[in-house]
C-alpha cells in the first residue's frame, strides 16, 4: 500500500491530515483485483472510490464473435466461483428467445447443480468472510467441502471448474445414478457434520460479532435504491428472491425458505448466506427424490446435438451434428432480459439477438457491479480494517464484476 | 404463441402495455411486446421523465441494469436500455432510446444512484455522454485507454497492446501486431448470406449483390477504422 499526504484545511493551527491510501490491486482481502482509493482521517474512512476494471478480458464484445453455443463457456469464467448459475441465465436467454421446451429431468438436473453451485460458492465466501476477518480454521474445512462439490461438477461435465454443463435446450450429458446417490449420501453423512462443526466456531464467537455486528448498515430503501439483490437485499429484510418470486425451470415446485436479516449488516449477510445453504441442501434432496426419468436435452434437432450412436444410423442426425457445431443454430431476431438468483444475487443477461447464429449483443449484468458501487455509502464513517469484512460481505469475484 | 420456455415467470403482461402507454404517452415513441418482455421506447430527451414516472407512480423501484448498444446502420446509432424491476408487482420493463454519438442522454442519478456506474460504463464503451452525470471517468477500460471498444466499428483486436520493456523498466503501449491473422469463420451457409469472393471473381462482370448479401456487411475484423476524433475524456 503506497501512502501519500494531502494537504488539508489548518484547525486551530494544527494540520489535520488525511490519507489517501491505495487499498489493491493486489491485497488478498480486496477479493481479486480491486483497487480502492480511500481518504482516510486517522483510521476512520471518509471516502472510497473503487476503480474497478482491472480484469476487463471484453467478454461481451467476444461473445458477439462466437455462436451462441461457443459463448456458452465464457459463462464459466465470469463468476468463477459459480459458474453454472451464469450459464443457467444465459441459456434460460436463449431458450427464451427460441421459446422451445426443456424435458423435465433437465431441468431437474439444472435445478440441483445450480444448488450445488450454490453450496460450492457459499463454501468459498463464507470461508474468505471468516478469513477476512482474522478466523483460519473454518476456511479449511468448508474449502473441504468446496473440494466435494467440484468433484460432483467433475463427475458430472469432466471439469472441475468451468463445466460448460448447461446447454440450450437442456444438459450436455446425463449423470450416472450413482452420482445422484453420492450427493444424496453427501448431504446426509458428511455435508453437515462438517458444516456445522465449522460454523459452531463462528457464529457465536465474540471476536467474528465484534468484526461484523452493525458493520455497514443498509437500510431496506437504500438497498433497494442501490439496486442490490441476493443475499445483500434479503440481509435487509426484504423477502426477494428470485427463484420464488419469478420461477425458472423447476423451482416452482421447490419448497424451501427465504431466509431474512433483521438488522442489514455484515452479520446478517453472513447469517442469511449460512441459511441460504440449508435451502439449497433442501432443493438438491428433493430434485434428488422427484427426478423423473427421460431425455436430458431438448429433442429439437435443429437446437440440441444427436447422440453419437443416433449419428451412424442416421443421416438427418449426421447433418444436424455437423450444422449444429459449425454454423450453429439460429435465433429468431428480438431482445430478452433474462435474470436468475445467481448466488451473489440477481445475475441477468440482456440478449439481442438479430436472427442469425450470433448473438447482436450480449449484455451481462453482474451482481457486484451495484453492490461494489455502493462500497463508499456502506464504508463511510467505518474503520480501515472493516472495508475487508464488508467487502468480504458483499461476496464479490472480479472475473463477473469486470467481465 | 404458447410459452413452453423455462426462463423466470414473472406477473402477467396482460394490461400492463397499456397502462402504461397510456399514462406516459406523450413521452413515448412507441412500445411493444415480444417474447414476452415489454420495450417501451422514449424519446430522447424524456427518457428522465419516463424513468422518474416509472418509478414513482409505477412502483418500478428498482434499476437494474443499464444496456447499451450499438446499430451502425441507424441514424441515430446507439440504443440505451434501462432494465426496470418493480419488487412489488414483481415485473420487469425494459425502457430505451436512441441517440447518436454526439448528442447527450438526460442521467438518471438522480433517480437511482446506482446509475453513475452503469452510465459510466455505457460512456466508456459506447461513447455516450450522460448529461448530468457528475463523474463520468471511464470505468472498465484501462487508464488512458482511447476509444470505445463495443462499438460494431472498434476491432476485436484492438488498436494497441501492452508489454513490459526491459529496457525502459516498464510497461509501454505499442500499435498491436498479429503474428497470425485474426481468424473470423463464417458458417453462415452460403444461400443464406456471407459473401465468399474467391481470386479471379473481379473479373466477371459485376456480380448482380443478392439483397440479402447487402445486409450482411456487418463490420469484420481486422477492417481498420479511423478513430473518432471527439473522444472526450472526462
Amino acid at each position: 500500500m503506497s501512502v501519500q499526504i494531502e494537504e488539508s484545511p489548518t484547525n486551530d493551527g494544527d494540520v489535520i491530515q488525511n490519507y489517501t491510501l491505495n487499498f489493491g490491486p493486489q491485497h488478498p482481502a480486496a477479493h481479486g483485483v480491486l483497487r480502492m482509493v480511500m481518504e482516510l482521517d486517522g483510521e476512520v474512512v471518509e471516502r472510497v472510490d473503487p476503480h474497478v476494471g482491472l480484469l476487463h478480458r471484453g467478454t461481451e464484445k467476444l461473445i458477439e464473435q462466437k455462436t451462441y453455443l461457443q459463448a456458452l463457456p465464457y459463462f464459466d469464467r465470469l463468476d468463477y466461483c459459480s459458474p453454472l448459475c451464469q450459464e443457467h441465465s444465459y441459456v434460460l436467454a436463449i431458450e427464451k428467445l427460441l421459446n422451445i421446451e426443456v424435458p423435465e429431468r433437465a431441468q431437474y438436473l439444472r435445478v440441483l447443480f445450480a444448488e450445488l453451485t450454490r453450496i460450492c460458492n457459499h463454501m468459498l465466501n463464507i470461508g474468505a468472510h471468516v478469513m477476512d476477518v482474522g478466523a483460519m480454521t473454518p476456511n479449511l474445512w468448508v474449502f473441504e467441502l468446496r473440494e466435494d462439490c467440484l468433484n460432483f461438477f467433475e463427475r458430472a461435465s469432466g471439469a472441475r471448474m468451468h463445466s460448460a454443463w448447461f446447454r440450450p435446450g437442456g444438459v450436455h450429458q446425463d449423470v450416472p445414478e450413482k452420482l445422484l446417490v453420492d450427493i444424496g449420501d453427501w448431504l446426509d453423512n458428511r455435508f453437515f457434520q462438517l458444516f456445522d462443526d465449522a460454523m459452531s466456531l463462528v457464529m457465536d464467537n465474540r471476536i467474528f460479532k465484534q468484526r461484523n455486528v452493525d458493520i455497514a448498515i443498509v437500510g431496506r430503501d437504500d438497498a433497494i435504491a442501490w439496486g442490490f439483490s441476493g443475499p445483500m437485499i434479503r440481509a435487509a429484510g426484504i423477502p426477494w428472491d428470485l427463484r420464488k418470486s419469478q420461477p425458472y425451470d423447476v423451482y416452482d415446485r421447490m419448497e424451501f425458505d427465504i431466509p431474512v436479516g433483521t438488522n442489514s449488516d455484515c452479520y446478517d449477510r453472513f447469517m442469511v448466506r449460512v441459511a441460504e445453504v440449508r435451502e439449497s441442501a433442501k432443493i438438491i434432496k428433493q430434485c434428488i427424490r422427484d427426478m423423473p426419468q427421460g431425455p436430458i436435452a431438448s429433442t429439437d434437432g435443429k437446437v440440441s446435438p444427436p447422440k453419437r450412436g443416433e449419428m451412424k444410423q442416421s443421416m438427418e442426425s449426421l447433418i444436424h451434428h455437423f450444422k449444429l457445431y459449425t454454423e450453429g443454430f439460429h435465433v429468431p431476431a428480438g431482445e430478452v432480459y433474462v435474470a436468475t438468483e445467481s448466488p451473489k444475487g440477481e445475475f441477468g443477461v440482456y440478449l439481442v439477438s438479430d436472427g442469425t447464429n450470433k448473438p447482436y449483443r450480449c449484455k451481462i449484468r453482474p451482481t457486484a457491479f451495484s453492490h461494489l458501487q455502493a462500497m463508499e455509502m456502506m464504508t463511510k464513517g467505518h474503520m480501515l480494517a472493516d472495508a475487508t469484512a464488508i467487502l468480504g460481505a458483499i461476496d464479490v469475484v472480479f472475473g463477473e464484476c469486470d467481465r | 404463441m404458447t410459452v413452453v420456455h423455462s426462463a423466470p415467470k414473472y406477473a402477467s403482461n396482460e394490461g400492463v402495455i397499456d397502462a402504461l402507454a397510456g399514462s406516459l404517452s406523450v413521452w413515448l415513441e412507441g412500445s411493444t411486446e415480444q417474447h414476452g418482455e415489454i420495450i417501451l421506447t422514449a424519446k430522447r430527451e424524456e427518457i428522465a421523465t419516463v424513468l422518474r414516472s416509472l418509478k414513482d407512480d409505477h412502483d418500478y423501484q428498482q434499476l437494474m441494469e443499464i444496456a447499451g448498444a450499438d446499430y451502425p446502420d441507424r441514424a441515430e446509432r446507439f440504443e440505451v436500455v434501462y432494465m426496470l424491476l418493480s419488487l412489488t408487482k414483481n415485473h420487469r420493463v425494459m425502457v430505451k432510446c436512441s441517440i447518436d454519438a454526439d448528442t447527450p442522454v438526460p442521467t438518471v442519478t438522480t433517480l437511482w444512484p446506482n446509475a453513475g456506474w452503469l452510465e459510466r460504463e455505457v460512456f466508456d464503451l459506447y461513447g455516450v455522454v450522460f448529461e448530468g452525470n457528475q463523474d463520468l471517468r471511464r470505468i472498465l477500460t484501462d487508464y488512458g485507454f482511447e476509444g470505445h471498444p463495443f462499438r460494431k466499428d472498434f476491432p476485436m483486436t484492438g488498436y494497441t497492446e501492452l508489454r513490459y520493456s526491459e529496457e525502459e523498466k516498464r510497461v509501454v503501449s505499442e500499435p498491436v501486431e498479429l503474428p497470425q491473422d485474426m481468424r473470423t469463420f463464417d458458417f453462415l451457409s452460403p444461400w443464406e448470406g456471407g459473401e465468399y469472393v474467391l481470386p479471379g471473381d473481379e473479373k466477371a462482370e459485376e456480380p448482380a449483390p443478392a439483397g440479402e448479401e447487402a445486409k450482411d456487411e456487418a463490420p469484420k475484423d481486422g477492417v481498420v477504422f479511423e478513430i473518432d476524433e471527439e473522444e472526450d475524456d472526462k
